[in-house]
């Protein structure tokens, strides 16, 4: 296939490698080494893309990280979709497919550019604020329209095929950029011996030296290139990232790099183990900031038309693609690259019409070499307005006053199909102000450089050095400061000889005057990417947006992935210009990670499907997943929630299970609670700090249910702590709490009472822990023990030790269902064992396993709380009604105590526990729903108090419920109403909160 | 992502190892029975919310479970100094001020 | 009343006991897998406490031992020949490995040699050991945690609590070309199907 715009020699690309791809579902070919744009421009394709808010036609710009307009939707396959993905980043592969990702029918002939031209000043800046402001049904109508147009690409319907993951790094020297100035800095750090690691974002290091003509050591740079790349891999300790962009700066030199692996090769990985993509996550000593600089493009009237580019891009596209991106050139410059662009374009035999530099008098080596080849030169002034729709047909050019503003002179009209501009370059400051550091004002070189970021030493380009000699000396420096602050000894390295060319002084040129003012000339782009006009600019001043970060939310000046690359700096100098003030006065915004985009599955990395979060097991795990088990999540763990038999409903299945335990035996495995080991000689001084209850009389082997309060008198946490020896007490807390609770103890232990001598250790994964309990409990245990379990010997609220089914064990005879309970604990990896020993009596006594949906409904009927569900942080024991296990006679003020006789503490209507039973016995009210006490007040009701937990009782044979109400415990008897958001009105009395056995009977058996 | 020195371990590690507790330095009232409410509920409630050097507590949670203290600079994110349970900070807004640090 | 509940917590050799990761499958690696895991299960693990300014404190563990009570942080002492470890944690903590069995004489003998403020604490039931080894290693640690694992700050005799994946881990090396996990026995199956993960692109030989 022809590729109108490729030269039969040179660049650095592979003639002998052809590769088909498809854009837009034309087919086309271009070469390895080449990136979609490349190949797009070899074959005269002029419109990549329609702009997102007016829906221009546009072309491709510029030639790396910056272009605005060439952001394609990639993948043949649905799975394989990519949005955002810029073409200039993007390496050719064969079976490339790519699709513009606006434009509707298609980027040719848009429906939308209609809507864009009569939208010039229907969708003016402001535009979406203005809309949001009228009412909301107005948006719902522009919204459809706008998405369509708007949309930059859409994300995979279907799951994607690929793997990402994260790999983290420490390393002496993170070098950004391996250009002239981070290559130099590389070599240098490589001989100290210190841990180097170099990224960059294109397909190969090199920088500018892979089209540089310039020599080093009398020979082509790319020589010098190829041996430093040799001697950088020869070193042990250097990591070479090519096609890695650090996207984000954070905190204290931690860097991540985004490592794209296969994005080159094809549209998902070729192997199914590799990684699409990598991110490093990299804590550096020291960040040399190697990223160089970007070209600004001259803001002038029509400067989107397809055929506008900036001069380094055309330079770029012909000497590493040998691509020339059209037959006849304009350039408008400020500076001498603009010479470049035109000798390259000169030598790639094509015409060059003119080359207009809004200089009086340049004089560089570069413009003297355009003069003797004859290039036509027009000095003092620059392009105003490009001509043409779809493709530049004429520059129209004038002399210009930038300092009074005004077109001077004689107008001219420039018959080209290709303008190149050249307002002069911008440090790559952005990683520098991730964290917060605001860009300098450098006003010799007409840029912003980078604020002072500790550990981050800027180099070359992006410190606003350019001339290649200085660029080579400059990273060489920099590797040596870094070096010394990181403690490695000064490495003498010889820089390579590089000529030093004359320049010519740039001028600040950004917006061109126009004949008409701003606000009615053709629009000037200062923004491509977002539609962002200079008038835009003015308009938002007018409108009283003076401040930088004003009129860029305004306009949308540098949002999303754009991130300001090639308009930032000229959309501030128009708001200073025009505001009257310089451009430190007007200052910078702040850029944000990430610096170009990244998909989502490589900041997921292997976080995601099973690996999402870890998923905590007990050592009974197997078991419940043999008997068919439905799992709940409490935190991490995974829980059995219920053991449904045949086809069982969750409903039907908790009837059976509690009503196995309330007339035989069921069987819980509540391994997840935690347990902590509590030694020292303090241990029980402790405990009655921590918890509001007694500790000091606590008998050996005696276990007593605890309540602990925080500094505020709330509720955090309850348990059973047991007495295993004077020094020695086993606490167990909540599931969800577990971790909690010790660094709690660790707290207090550490930070106040630190002459107690007591230790903490977490036990809860060593010990697994088997609730039995049912009236029939006793008998299903003593088939398997040796303990004496009668009643006068072995009494509630005791512990034993002894051999359970052939397992050392301690049992605890505790219950949270208010019948017969045993807690059989032993170390975990015999829980196995000593489960299926008790399951070999499961007919003889009817043993039912149940899961926590049975224990919430066991635990509710006996008003039981669950710390978290019927408490949320604001609730005191007394508010519980549990006055009993308030020790408020201990001698020491402990944790949660002086907060209870607060004024707010003692409000007499605070929130109390108190039970519900519906009217309707059949209700099964809604937890979390509101309660009122006068159902036909108007709205907003006053709400009294909340539902909290509620159920099905088999046992009572109806819904009950647990409730927060105001002053509750003085309103037993009462009727209260639920409203529902389907207009229903729950009625419920108000009744103790105990439903079941309130004298405790059945546990005591 | 801070780095964090862990005055225990002696080495820098992770945010992700640390936990953040608050103001470091709160000193629960050695008679709280007979405080009033209003010291009481300024222990419990009222914390210091600066611009520039503040001191705070950490955890190192995945680590040596020790807590410390951390001066750290609230608008560079810079910690100048982390210091042991029981110690005091050798940096403070005075000690700034009167330029015995950088 | 004692002051402190010691019980031998080991069952007879008729009981079946199954380690945090008797459920899974090992995974064959190929001719030359980059990654080769082991589960080195039933191990005995102590958390003692106490405090190391106290010499008697140090002097005791030592005898018991048969190696010095590690007082540097992050240091890893082992007797090769007891084939125990003992592992620093915090300043006034440590983690001590045994073989399986031993725990409960070697408890015994701590309590019966120390004196003072200390604790020992048998978590065996709790914890588990997987031995990480092959040319890939190292790499698939640097994909697993933030510490930084490259030898200059991980050098042999040292050994760390850490993040690992989401989860939190122990991370010892042994030897130059060992390296060893241990996880809590709870996290042992997300530990282990995310080493698995981790290790595809390197090749994994797993025997668990």
């Amino acid at each position: 296939m022809s590729q109108p715009n490729r030269l039969n020699q040179g660049g650095s690309i592979d003639r002998s490698k052809p590769l088909d791809f498809t854009f837009n579902g034309l087919r086309y070919s271009g070469y390895e080494g080449d990136t979609l744009a490349s190949a797009l421009l070899a074959n005269g394709v002029d419109i990549v893309n329609r702009s997102f808010k007016y829906s221009r036609p546009r072309g491709i710009v510029a030639s790396g990280a910056a272009e605005p307009n060439a952001i394609v939707q990639l993948g043949s396959t649905e799975a394989a979709q990519v949005p955002n993905v810029r073409a200039t980043q993007q390496a050719l592969y064969q079976g490339l497919s790519a699709r513009s990702t606006n434009g509707w029918p298609n980027v040719n002939h848009d429906a939308m550019g209609l809507l864009g031209k009569l939208g010039g000043p229907m969708m003016g800046p402001g535009f979406y604020y203005k809309t949001f402001m009228a009412p909301a049904s107005m948006w719902m109508t522009y919204e459809k329209f706008i998405r369509k147009a708007a949309g930059l690409g859409r994300a995979p319907q279907e799951k994607d095929p690929d793997i990402y993951d994260h790999y983290n790094h420490h390393c002496d020297l993170l070098i950004i950029g391996a250009g002239p100035a981070g290559l130099m800095a590389a070599l240098t750090a490589a001989r100290s011996g210190a841990r180097v690691i170099i990224c960059d974002e294109q397909e190969t290091f090199g920088g500018s030296l892979l089209e540089t003509a310039d020599l080093l050591d009398g020979k082509p740079a790319q020589q010098w290139l190829a041996n430093a790349l040799v001697q950088l891999s020869d070193c042990g300790d250097v990591l070479m990232l090519p096609r890695t962009t650090a996207n984000g700066y954070h905190d204290h030199n931690f860097v991540t790099l985004h490592e794209r692996r296969t994005e080159h090769l094809a549209d998902t990985a070729p192997e199914a183990h590799q990684s699409r993509s990598r991110m490093h996550h990299v804590r550096a000593g020291q960040v040399i900031l190697a990223t160089g600089s970007q070209e600004r493009p001259v803001v002038y009237a029509n400067n989107d038309v397809p055929g506008n580019l900036l001069c380094s891009a055309v330079s770029c596209y012909i000497r590493r693609y040998a691509v020339v991106p059209g037959q006849k050139l304009v350039v408008t410059t400020a500076t001498d690259i603009g010479y470049q662009a035109a000798l390259d374009w000169l030598d790639a035999g094509r015409e060059v019409v003119a080359v207009v530099d809004c200089r009086a008098n340049p004089d560089g080596d570069r413009v003297k070499q355009a003069r003797q080849k004859g290039i036509r030169i027009i000095t003092g002034s620059a392009v105003f307005e490009a001509k043409g729709s779809k493709r530049v047909t004429a520059a129209r050019i004038a002399a210009v006053d930038l300092d009074a503003f005004t077109l001077t002179g004689q107008l001219e009209e420039l018959a080209c199909d290709t303008i190149a501009s050249s307002g002069g370059f911008s440090p790559v400051v952005h990683l520098s102000a991730h964290t917060g550091a605001r860009p300098v004002w450098n006003e010799e070189a007409l840029g912003f450089v980078p604020g002072r970021v500790k550990g981050m030493i800027p180099a070359g380009g992006a410190d606003a050095i350019y001339s290649l000699p200085a660029v080579l000396e400059s990273g060489l420096q920099a590797a040596q400061q870094a070096l010394q602050s990181c403690g490695y000894a000064a490495v003498s390295v010889d820089l390579p000889k590089a000529s030093q060319r004359i320049e010519s002084k740039s001028a600040a040129l950004f917006q061109v005057p126009h004949l008409k003012p701003t606000s009615r000339a053709p629009k000037q782009f200062v923004d491509l990417q977002n539609d962002v006009t200079a008038a835009g600019i003015e308009l938002a001043t007018r409108e009283g947006f003076e401040s930088i970060e004003h009129v860029k939310r305004y306009t949308a000046l540098g949002f999303g992935t754009d991130q300001g690359k090639l308009g930032n700096i000229n959309g501030m100098a128009i708001a200073a210009r025009i505001l009257g003030q310089t451009i430190p006065e007007t200052g910078t915004t702040v850029f944000r990670p990430n610096y170009t985009g990244i998909t989502f599955g490589a900041i997921a990395g292997r976080h995601c499907g099973e690996l999402f979060d870890p998923e905590r097991y007990t050592a009974l795990h197997a078991w419940h997943l043999k008997r068919g088990a439905k799992f709940e999540d409490v935190g991490q763990w995974k829980r059995p929630w219920y053991f449904p038999v045949g086809n069982e409903t969750m409903h039907e299945a908790v009837a059976r299970e509690c009503q196995a335990v309330r007339e035989k035996v069921g069987i819980l495995d509540a391994s997840t609670l935690g347990k902590i080991d509590i030694q020292g000689a303090d241990a029980r001084e402790f405990l009655g700090r921590v918890y509001t209850n007694k500790w000091a009389q606590l008998g050996l082997n005696k276990c007593r249910y605890g309540l602990m309060c925080k500094d505020d008198g709330m509720v955090m946490d309850d348990g059973v702590t047991t007495c295993l020896g004077d020094n020695h007490f086993l606490m167990t807390t909540t599931t969800g709490g577990a971790a909690a609770i010790l660094d709690w103890l660790e707290l207090w232990h550490q930070t106040e009472w630190p002459e107690l001598e007591v230790y903490f250790n977490s036990v809860t994964d060593h010990w697994a822990t088997m609730t039995i309990t049912g009236p029939r409990a006793r008998d299903l245990l003593s088939e398997v023990t040796d303990i004496d379990l009668s009643k006068d010997s072995f009494k509630f609220m005791e512990c034993r030790e002894g051999m359970v089914a052939g397992v050392p064990a301690r049992v605890y005879r505790i219950s949270f269902t208010g019948e017969l309970t045993y807690e059989i604990n032993v170390q975990a990896n015999y829980a196995m064992h000593v489960w299926n020993a008790l399951f070999e009596h499961e007919s003889t006594y009817g043993l039912t396993p149940y899961g926590t949906e049975t224990m919430h409904v066991l635990r509710a009927e006996k008003g039981f709380i669950i710390v978290g569900q019927d408490t949320d942080g604001s609730v005191t024991p007394e508010d519980l009604g549990m006055q009993w296990c308030v020790g408020y006679d201990k001698p020491f003020s402990w944790i949660g105590k002086r907060a209870l006789s607060r004024p707010d503490t003692r409000r007499k209507d605070r929130k109390q526990l108190v039970g519900l039973l519906p009217t309707d016995p059949s209700v099964v009210l809604q937890e979390g729903a509101q309660i009122v006490f006068d159902p036909k007040q108007s709205i907003p009701m006053k709400m009294k108090g909340h539902v909290t937990s509620s159920y099905y009782s088999p046992t009572l044979g109806q819904g009950f419920a647990l409730a927060l109400v105001m002053g509750g415990a003085e309103r037993m008897g009462e009727k209260v109403y639920m409203p529902m958001a389907d207009g229903r009105v729950h009625e419920a009395e108000i009744v103790s909160p105990i439903f079941l056995d309130p004298k405790g009977e059945r546990q005591n058996v | 992502m801070l780095h964090i020195y862990c005055p225990y371990c002696g080495e820098h590690r992770e945010e992700s190892e640390f936990r953040p507790k608050g103001q470091a330095h709160i000193l629960r009232p050695k008679d709280p029975d007979n405080c009033s409410d209003e010291v009481w509920a300024d222990y419990l409630f009222f914390r210091d919310n600066p611009r520039g050097l503040h001191h705070e507590m950490w955890l190192h949670a995945t680590g040596c479970r020790k807590y410390f203290n951390v001066t750290r600079d609230t608008v560079s994110y810079e910690i100048l100094e982390t210091y042991k349970m029981g110690e005091q900070p050798k940096i403070t807004a005075q000690s700034r001020a009167a330029g015995g640090e950088k | 009343m004692s002051n402190v509940a010691v019980f031998d917590q080991n069952a007879g050799a008729g009981v079946l006991a199954e380690s945090p990761l008797s459920h899974v499958s090992g995974r064959k690696g190929g001719s030359s897998p980059g990654v080769i895991l082991r589960e080195k299960a039933f191990m005995g693990y102590l958390t003692l406490r106490g405090n190391a300014a106290d010499a008697a404190f140090c002097e005791g563990v030592e005898q018991v031992l048969g190696m010095p009570l590690p007082t540097a942080p992050m240091a890893l002492h082992q007797n090769t020949q007891k084939g125990s470890s003992i592992l620093w944690i915090s300043p006034d903590e440590w983690l001590i490995l045994l073989p399986g069995g031993t725990e409960y004489e070697t408890e015994l003998a701590l309590r019966a040699e120390l004196s003072g403020h200390f604790a020992v604490v048998n978590v065996s039931g709790g914890l588990t050991l997987l031995t990480v080894t092959g040319p890939d290693a190292r790499h698939l640690l640097h994909k697993s945690t933030g510490y930084d694992v490259h030898p200059r700050n991980f050098p042999v005799g040292k050994g760390v609590t850490t993040t690992f994946a989401k989860a939190t881990a122990i991370i010892r090396r042994p030897s130059e070309t060992t390296w060893e996990l241990v996880v809590r026995r709870s996290f042992a199956d997300y530990c282990y199907r995310w080493l698995v993960d981790a290790s595809r692109e390197f090749g994994l030989d797993a025997e668990i």
